[in-house]
């Protein structure tokens, strides 16, 4: 007889090879110098203000990023919820687009448009406006994450913001509340799980990329990643990459876990 | 007493569709009012205009002789109990009632008493610390009406409150609702397509069809004496005749002359005529008005069902004897239970627009 636990065997193997090795990978290499003896220096090496100031900045911009993202889709999930289920579809479906491409290329391509004689400042120079100067700064590096995660934003909150059932939004108002206080008390609270989900999908990969502040921060811009990365592929210690890949490892697992105190119910819960 | 609501000529169309139609509506102080119709007859529609959740083409909403035609429904001293209950999943019980509270700005202690009230009021004391996924159907369904009447409207509107509540469950909310009517004295206003649960509740009963409303009465006067056809068929079970009114108070019903107490249909006069089934009497062959044999028979509780053919008409009748299928039996109608009806002279007319 066929034995339906053996059905999951595919998956414990993913599983198996694709986190749970490379992870123990990563923390015998983390508690390991070169010579293989047991070491805490490569965890401490985030303390090194070379480590360190990187790790910060990249929660800064993945702050910021995340925030831009939530004042972004929260909005635009209030206004769809009001719209007829034609328009709906057809907006998710415009913003969901761009995900089709692969995202270093739609990386690359702002990287054009943003170039000192790109697109975009040729044609601000031809109406008579002055050059935008962006490129290779962060708020550069800022908007590529933005364009990029979004959608990892924008899908979980809609997702939500449509189920909510429109007599809850009546009840509220009947009650005497204003639009404001409809939005805040009612909306806003039921709206959590997703802007859980949201958060989460929209920080962790912001807080961790390195392909978009190199493409658009032109070499400048030096993320938590970018030092992993090159500890790894450019002549730096694999040791002390992974030392500083599991202390981020914890700085996420705590800001995850932040977030599903927020989330009391942990409906929205992705990790 | 006067007129606490107002709906003058308000017409609404969805898409196209008309939905209403220069519908003039008084609703007395205090009563008990239910809008009672088909689905898609526009009873609901009304409601929501009155709660302020649509806004009607054309025509105008007068609270207490106030236009508020255009005032948004948070600023409208009404409440409303929605179909679903509509309570907030992530606030308490008593959180629940205490939104409306909270939102005018009065003080804690008031609310906190206010909360108590009205859950002794319907029955549910000591839930206030409740998470609302917690309660039956019938239980969300009090809280619901706790959380609209402790803002004291002076209307309360009901959407189908209890549709969603099983039969046993729905008789006992219906007392409920009579009584908490009574000790509150206010309006309510209340949207059914149940005919019994209007029948049992209500002060005035409006039956509405097609955005017209068809009659509005009293429980007994819409029972007894409706208007037209469709009155007669929404409302309870009837046997409804083509008939000719011979004269005043005589009718002539399947070839044999009935005598009734309506006049003024003039001479000759093709009619309608109704009779409930249950004023239809049974007797030996002979002995009655019309011969007839018995078809169908089905036993329902608290009476026999049964149709008997006589005078090329299937007449249903219920009675507390039985009568066999084959059985030849006689009918006879005391003149009181014969109601008239004048014919509809088109479809149209069918949905007569009364002015109340």
């Amino acid at each position: 007889m066929f034995k339906r636990k053996s059905l999951s065997l595919p998956y414990i193997l993913f599983i198996l090879c694709g986190t749970v090795i490379p992870l123990l990978a990563i923390l015998y290499y983390a508690m390991v110098d070169k010579s293989g003896h047991f070491t805490l220096a490569n965890l401490a090496a985030i303390g090194d203000p070379l480590h360190l100031k990187p790790l910060l900045f990249s929660l800064l911009l993945a702050f910021i990023c995340t925030a831009i993202c939530l004042l972004l889709a929260f909005p635009l999930g209030l206004m769809l919820r009001r719209s007829g289920a034609g328009k709906k579809g057809f907006v998710i479906f415009l913003l969901i687009l761009p995900m089709w491409m692969n995202f270093l290329l739609r990386t690359i391509a702002w990287k054009i448009l943003l170039q000192k004689t790109g697109v975009i400042n040729a044609i601000l120079n031809a109406v008579g406006l002055k050059s935008l100067e962006i490129i290779n700064t962060p708020y550069a590096v800022v908007l590529g994450m933005v364009y990029d995660f979004l959608p990892f934003m924008i899908l979980p909150i809609y997702n939500v913001m449509i189920k909510i059932d429109n007599s809850l939004v009546e009840a509220a108002y009947d009650l005497g509340a204003s639009p404001f206080r409809v939005m805040k008390d009612v909306l806003l609270p039921l709206s959590m799980p997703g802007i859980i989900s949201g958060v989460t999908m929209t920080f962790v990969p912001s807080m961790t990329s390195f392909a978009i502040s190199e493409i658009l921060g032109g070499g400048n811009i030096s993320l938590i990643g970018n030092i992993i990365e090159g500890e790894f592929l450019r002549g730096g210690s694999r040791n002390v990459g992974s030392g500083i890949s599991m202390v981020m490892m914890v700085f996420i697992l705590i800001s995850m876990a932040l977030l599903n105190k927020v989330d009391k119910n942990g409906e929205g819960a992705v990790v | 007493m006067g007129n606490i609501l107002e709906l003058v000529n308000i017409s609404k169309s969805f898409d196209g569709e008309l939905i209403l139609d220069e519908l003039n509506l008084d609703v007395k102080e205090n009563t008990f009012m239910t809008l009672l119709g088909p689905s898609g007859c526009g009873k609901t529609t009304t409601l929501r205009i009155i709660g302020g959740f649509t806004t009607p083409d054309e025509g105008r909403v007068l609270f207490e002789g106030r236009d508020i035609t255009n005032l948004p429904p948070n600023k409208r001293q009404l409440n409303t109990v929605f179909q679903k209950y509509a309570l907030f999943p992530h606030m308490s019980v008593g959180e629940n009632i205490a939104y409306g509270l909270k939102i005018s700005g009065k003080s804690k202690t008031y609310i906190d008493d206010k909360i108590k009230y009205a859950l002794k009021l319907v029955n549910m004391d000591g839930y206030a610390n409740r998470d609302v996924s917690q309660l039956s159907g019938g239980q969300q369904q009090r809280i619901a009406i706790a959380r609209a009447i402790v803002n004291e409207p002076k209307v309360l509107l009901l959407d189908e409150p209890l549709g969603a509540l099983d039969l046993k469950l729905r008789q006992d909310m219906q007392y409920e609702l009579i009584r908490l009517k009574n000790e509150l004295g206010i309006t309510f206003i209340y949207v059914t397509h149940d005919q019994e649960e209007a029948l049992t509740m209500s002060d005035t009963v409006v039956v509405m069809n097609q955005g017209y409303i068809q009659q509005m009465g009293t429980p007994e006067s819409i029972y007894n004496e409706p208007e037209n056809a469709f009155v007669a068929t929404f409302i309870g079970d009837s046997n409804i005749l083509s008939g000719l009114m011979l004269q005043d108070k005589l009718v002539r019903i399947c070839g044999v002359n009935f005598i009734c107490v309506d006049t003024g249909f003039g001479v000759n006069k093709p009619v309608d005529v109704v009779i409930r089934p249950e004023d239809v009497i049974l007797d030996e062959p002979g002995m009655g008005q019309l011969d007839g044999v018995v078809t169908h028979l089905i036993f329902k509780g608290v009476h026999y069902e049964m149709e008997v053919m006589a005078g090329d008409f299937e007449w249903l009748v219920q009675s507390t004897e039985m009568h066999a299928v084959g059985e030849a039996v006689s009918l006879r109608v005391v003149p009181d239970n014969i109601q008239i009806m004048n014919k509809p002279e088109s479809e149209d007319e069918e949905a007569v627009v009364i002015d109340v």
